[in-house]
Order: C-alpha cells, then structure tokens, then sequence
C-alpha cells in the first residue's frame, strides 16, 4: 500500500497526531455504540473537506510566519458567488466552479500583495480582507442566499465527486480520495519544489533569505496565493457538502483549519510545518466536531475541547524548544 | 581634583573561553570626567557591567565611597548612585518624557499615577540641567540628541554619585554634543564623577581629566589628558606584540585585474562618499573601531540596505546593484557578521543552506534535485572540513565556525567570486578560526578575491594584501601591508583633533 511508506516517513509529530485520531476514533467508539457506524464514518468525512482544504491552503502563510484570516468567510464568499451565476445567471456549472476558484485566487494575490509587498502585518491585512470578503459575496449577489444545484440534477452533478451514490444505496465518501492526492500533491510542493523551499525559509529566517538572493517578496506573496486558491477550492467542497450558502456566514470557519495545521505541528512562529500533519491535525478538529456530540457533550464543547488541544498542541512546542 | 569615590582592584573575569578581564584596576575621583579607551574587546563595557552588577566578577574588590560593595543587579547600583548612561537609547518613544524619566518609580496619588507631579518633577530637573525641554512632550518627537539628554537627566535624577557614559555621542550632532559637554561641565561642578567612554580623540581631550587606557582585557595605565598626546593614547591602545606573523608584503601582483571597483558609494550618515577598488586574488581588509561604517558598507554594496548614490563597476563593467538578488548574480556573496541573523537559516539542513543561493543549478523541471544537493552539500563538506554528521543535519546543531563554512559552502556552490567576509571569525574559536584563516588564503589563491571586514588588529595585519581604514562613515586612509602598522591604522581610525 502507499500508505505503508508514508507510514515509515512518519515524523515524531505527525505519528503522535495520527496516534491522537485513533485515540479519539477508539474513545468515541467505545463510549458511543452509534459512533461507530458507516454514516457517522461519512458524516465525519464529509464535514472535513472544506476544512482540510482550507487547511492544507493556509499551512503556507503559516509556515511563513504569518496567517490568513480571510478564508473562512471568503470560502462562503466564493461559493456564493459562484452559485449565483450558476443559478440566477444560467452560467454552465463548469464555469461557476471556475469562478467560484479564482475569485479565491484573486483574494490570495491580493493578501500577497498586502503583506509581501506593502508589508502589513498579515494579522491585520487578512483581517480586513476578512471583512471585505464578508461582505463581497452579498453585495455582489443581491444578498440573497443560493442554493446550488441538487446532486441528482445534471447541473448537481459535480456533487459526486465528494459523495457518490452508487446504484445499490451504498454511499461512497470518495471525496477523501480526491483530499489525498491532494496532500501527495501538495508534500511535494513543500518538500521538493522551490516555491515550499523558500516558503520555509522565508519563515524560518527571511533576512538570511533575503541575502541568499531569494526574490523574498514573490515566494512570500505565493504563499497567500495558495491560500487563496485553496480557500476557492474549498468554498467549491461546501458547495457540494452542504448546498446552501447563507450570505455573511463563514466567520470563524478560518479557525477550525488554522487549529488543525497548529495541532499537526505547524510552527506559529514559521519556519516549520509538514502538509501531512496539517491533514492528520485537521481530523482531531472534525473527530470533535462530530464526535463529541455522540458522547453526549453539546456543540460548544467542541469548541472548549479544541481550544485546550490547541494550548496542548503549542505547549508542546514551547516545551521542546525550551530544551 | 577631587577625593577617590571608586576604586576597583585586581577585578577578574572569565567567559569560557575568554579571559575578559585580567585583573583590572580602575580609580575614578570625585568631579572628574575619566576617559576610559581601547580598542573594540578590550573589556571596557564588561568592566562596567561588572562594576553595574550585569557581570559577576570572579575576583577582586570593588571600594565605592569607602565602603566594599558588589552590587547584584543595576537597580542595586542605581539606589547607591551609580547608572549608566548607554549608547542605545532605552526610551519607550509612546510615553511622554516625564512618563519615562519616572518609569518604574511612578509617583502616586492613590492608585492613580500622578502625572502633574511628574511633569513638576521632570520640569525641576531639566532646570537644573539647563535642558530646555518639555516634560509633556512625547519622546518620540525628540531628536536624538535631546533623547540622550533626558538619558542624562533620568541618571542625574537617580541622585548619582558616579555616571557612566557608554559611547554618548556616538548619534549626536556636533552642536548636541556641544550641549552635552556643557551638560557634564556643570555636573563636574557639582561632584559629580563620570566615566566617558569614547573613541574619539578629540572629545577625550576636550572633555576629560584623566584617560586609562585597557587593552585585551588587561589595565594598561593612566595619563593626564592635558599631559599626553593622541600619539601616546594610541601607543598604549595598540602596544601589543602579534603573535601570528603578520603578513610584510602583498601576495598579489601589481598588474592583477580589478574586478571590483566602487566609486563615491553614499547610504545615510554611516557611509559617505566611499570609494575602493578590490584586485583579482587580493584579501582586502576593513579596518576601524566599532560604528566606522565598515558593515554598512557592505551592505550597501551588495545591495541589502538602500544606497543613495554610488558607482558599482564589475570587471570593469558598471552594473546596477538594487537587491541582494542583483548582488548575487553579479557574483557577490555576502557573509553576515551576525550569522544567526543574516547568514544561514538555522532550521534548514546544511544541504539547504548550501543550495540556498544557487536553487536553479538544482532544478529538474520544476522538482528540486536532492540528490545532486546532497552531492554538492557532501562535496563541499568534504572539501572545507565541515564537521557534521552528515548534510541532513539541521545547522543550528552546528558550531560557529562549521556554521560558517556552511555560509562560505552556500556561496561557493553560487560560484561568487566577491566575496565579502565580515568578521570572519567572531564567536569562533581560536582553532577553528586559523582554518577559516587558511581557508580564505585558499579562496584567495584559487581566484576568488575577498574584502575582509575585521575589528581585530591581529587578523587584520595577517590576512589582509590592502586595508583600507573608515572612521565615522569615511574612508580615511588605505595603505598597502607593507606599510600597514597598528599605530598607523589606529590613528586613521580615531577622529583628529580639528
């Protein structure tokens, strides 16, 4: 299996995380009979993929020391400008995925712009592209809601390639498949291309970078460019997941992803971070979103829970590099 | 003069590896201003930090006022009447003035702070001192010279018996140090002692009583500063004997090529009108005390600070430096003084950081080679000795001279044949350090040609073909080795008396 050799590849960090989702999977399974059945599987896939994808983007500026705060409701954004030609205008599905993306894009290379280039500080310069897009979605869409295309319609169709449904009733959550060529894809941008290389070094020192001769400013601004595209991506996988976008929604979305690259061993400060523990990192998040409830422990647990993980997840680093 | 209010005897202190100071006597008399003088690292600032309770000393005796004291930390010193006036501001620029000439001794009114008082405070002082500042204003709206007056009135304020000043004036006008001597004049009158350290000649002998002289953390001696010349300070400073033999003559032709030549190099008030020329093979050494302007130029030159003005000629042809990418592909390689800041990128391996300049040598498509990295890497660890387990080793785990090599690796593999060494060997140790020595003498014969930036004399003297000597963001001389002596360099480096 593939799998084997990325399990022998397996950093000190990312076994522990993987270890802490099989805790969780066993914990959650024990104490509740009903979690450990096929749909709540489903369930929990499929409330991860606008997450993971999100998360996978923002482990760059992560990595460069920075942040981006803007995916969350700018996902929401996306997709509701996206559905809106789709339904409303009658633009062809594939072009409003299209747009959907490079409206992500564009976001991104606006973030780059503002922090690679006119220096801002990434917390607030994302922060206000935050607000911009929370408010960009509905303004360009009469600030009505949009409900894309149902699966079983032709339009719909794109749907299925997260969720398919085969002839028998079974449900297949293929979506994870299409998650897992993406971090393939996505290691190996970080580890064996130039763009990941710089990235990592621009968080771990970006004067030495700088002085190696790094053209600083457009690997700093990639970084955001490919958060932003992820983020595009990722308001395509809530389209799918859930359907109906609510204009002005996705406020606080960003934090769930930023969690799970912090809890797989994403440096806050920079400079450290692998794509793999962002995915494993990112199911600590959805195993308690999902999983909590199941054990009888309301929705605003998950949110105590994964607060402490997080103050767990940042001690740990503390503590090692206090060593 | 006055009676003896300070008396530090037989004072001993080591790092490891360094013997910071020998046991080392200093006397300083009541209403006196002493010059304190020597070169950089000659234990002048560890010697007041020990006196400050910054620094333990191993051993020796500390007398203040006829009492023996060893003071624990500053504020300890402080409460006794001794503070330091420093070089760097340690202002907090949002607060007002009298915010920061109180800080941390707050006066209260109730739980409330009492800003009115302080202001009324603040405002008693500057009276005194003959300052014309407003307490109300907010320090950042001050210049620099007058920032390092309210240095003076926070000390003064301390009710001091005994102010040290770390380089005052090192950022100030001439017309602030002005009103800065007057400052200290009044002070004088009043019994107040000062320790003036200062490399500049002229403010020694205008503003000093005394000047004792340390030189490589040992005590050299003590004159009268009307009695002697700048001739006999210098003499005293530099009168070592150098161990390593000292290079006598150029290795380098007198027909080599000039492969880099820079003409009226301007970049703020720490270079100015700078102009050089480096040959083919040549070691070109830097010379001066710290803040000369050495460093800046550098950086300038390749690009890593903005320049002002200047002309950049490149085997003759002139080419536009804006960024260290220009640098870089001009065939410039720059390694930092501050390694850990500039130089390398500590939680990368020693490969990365050797492929770092060099990224699309390692290309295959869009994919980075890593084998041919690791071949470079193991090459050139071979090739300079880097001890290191192997390349996947992270190089913050590395010493500082296998770090080093690691810079000078990253800017082989670009294959730079300017290379820029500044202090090629501080915080490295002594072994080491020769095989950095022998390995820029091996750069030098193989083609490469080197500027050297160095503050010690002794490196200096042995590796350099050239030195050029700055003083305060000029060049102010530059001398062939065979004519190049301490006393010499020493001289150019020190302002003269105008």
């Amino acid at each position: 299996m593939a799998n084997k050799k990325a399990f022998g590849k397996l950093k000190g960090r990312e076994a522990m995380v993987l270890g802490i989702v099989i805790a969780m999977v066993v914990l959650f399974s024990i104490l509740s009979p009903t979690f450990r059945s096929y749909p709540t599987f489903v369930s929990v896939l499929d409330n991860s993929y606008y997450i993971t994808l999100m998360a996978l983007g923002v482990t760059f500026p992560l990595i460069t020391g920075g942040v981006d705060l803007s995916i969350g409701t700018g996902l929401v954004s996306y997709a509701l400008i996206g559905g809106y030609l789709v339904v409303h205008k009658g633009v062809p599905i594939g072009v409003g995925i299209l747009v959907c993306i490079l409206v992500g894009l564009l976001i991104g290379v606006f973030n780059g712009v503002l922090v690679a280039v006119m220096d801002l500080p990434p917390f607030l310069a994302t922060l206000c592209t935050c607000m911009i897009t929370r408010g960009l979605g509905p303004a360009l869409c009469s600030s009505m809601g949009v409900s894309w295309p149902s699966a079983l319609s032709e339009q719909g169709a794109f749907r299925k390639i997260f969720k398919f449904t085969s002839a028998s009733g079974t449900v297949i959550p293929i979506g994870i498949v299409f998650m897992i060529v993406l971090v393939v894809i996505m290691s190996f941008v970080l580890d064996h291309t130039r763009v990941g290389r710089y990235i990592l070094a621009i968080g771990s020192n970006k004067e030495a970078t700088r002085l190696a001769g790094v053209n600083v400013k457009f690997y700093h601004m990639m970084a955001y460019m490919i958060s932003g595209l992820f983020a595009g991506m990722a308001g395509v996988a809530y389209a799918a997941t859930y359907a109906t976008i609510y204009p002005g929604s996705g406020a606080g979305f960003e934090l769930d992803a930023i969690g799970g690259a912090i809890v797989g061993g994403v440096s806050a400060s920079g400079g450290v971070g692998t794509i793999l523990g962002t995915f494993l990192g990112v199911f600590v998040i959805c195993l308690m979103k999902v999983g909590l409830p199941f054990i009888g422990l309301q929705a605003n647990w998950q949110q105590i829970f994964t607060g402490i993980v997080l103050i767990a997840a940042v001690l740990v680093d503390v503590v090692k590099k206090k060593k | 003069m006055g009676d003896i209010i300070l008396t530090m005897k037989g004072i001993d202190k080591s790092f490891p590896g360094v013997h910071a100071l020998d046991h080392v006597d200093l006397e300083v008399r009541k209403g006196e201003v002493l010059a304190l003088m020597g070169e950089n690292g000659a234990g002048k600032s560890t010697l007041m930090k020990v006196l400050t309770g910054i620094y333990k000393k191993d051993s020796g005796t500390i007398t203040y006022e006829g009492k023996e004291v060893e003071f624990k930390n500053t504020r300890e010193a402080q409460d006794a009447g001794i503070v330091i006036v420093h070089q760097e501001l340690n202002m907090l620029g949002h607060l007002t003035v009298a915010q920061n000439l109180f800080i941390g001794r707050e006066f209260k009114k109730g739980i409330r702070i009492d800003d009115r008082k302080m202001n009324e405070e603040a405002q008693k002082l500057f009276e005194r001192l003959n300052v014309n500042i407003d307490p109300r204003e907010t320090m950042s709206n001050l210049t620099v010279g007058k920032q390092q007056m309210c240095e003076i009135a926070k000390a003064v304020s301390f009710d001091a018996k005994v102010i040290i000043f770390d380089e005052p004036s090192a950022a100030l006008t001439e017309s602030e140090i002005e009103e800065m001597f007057k400052i200290i004049r009044d002070l004088k009158k009043k019994d107040i002692a000062m320790v003036y350290i200062s490399h500049r000649m002229d403010e020694i002998k205008v503003i000093t009583d005394r000047v004792t002289v340390m030189r490589d953390g040992t005590y050299v001696g003590t004159l009268i500063t009307e009695k002697c010349t700048k001739e006999d300070i210098i003499n005293m400073m530099v009168g070592r004997v150098i161990y390593e033999d000292p290079k006598t003559e150029s290795a380098v032709p007198k027909d080599a090529p000039v492969v880099l030549k820079v003409e009226h190099l301007n970049a703020g008030r720490m270079v100015q009108d700078v102009s050089f020329e480096l040959h083919k093979g040549e070691i070109l050494g830097f010379s001066g005390l710290m803040g000369a302007g050495r460093t800046e130029t550098a950086r300038a030159l390749f690009g890593a600070d903005p320049k002002e003005s200047g002309d950049i000629y490149i085997n003759g042809n002139k080419v536009t430096i804006n960024n260290p990418q220009d640098a870089v592909n001009c065939g410039i390689g720059y390694l930092s003084e501050d390694r850990k800041r500039y130089g390398i990128v500590v939680q990368k391996t020693v490969a990365e950081n050797t492929t770092m300049a060099s990224m699309n040598d390692f290309m295959n498509g869009i994919f980075i080679n890593k084998n041919k990295e690791k071949e470079v890497a193991d090459k050139y660890v071979e090739a300079l000795a880097t001890k290191t387990p192997d390349v996947d080793q992270l190089v913050v785990n590395l010493s500082g001279g296998n770090q080093q090599k690691v810079v000078i690796a990253k800017w082989l593999t670009r294959n730079s044949d300017i290379l820029i060494f500044d202090e090629p060997t501080r915080g490295i140790d002594v072994g080491a350090k020769n095989e950095i020595y022998k390995l820029m003498n091996r750069l030098v014969a193989e083609g490469k040609s080197i500027i050297m930036i160095s503050s010690e004399m002794t490196e200096i003297l042995r590796m350099s073909d050239r030195i050029v000597v700055m003083c305060e963001g000029k060049k102010t001389g530059e001398l062939d080795i065979s004519e190049a002596k301490q006393e010499t360099i020493m001289n150019l480096a020190t302002r003269e008396i105008e």
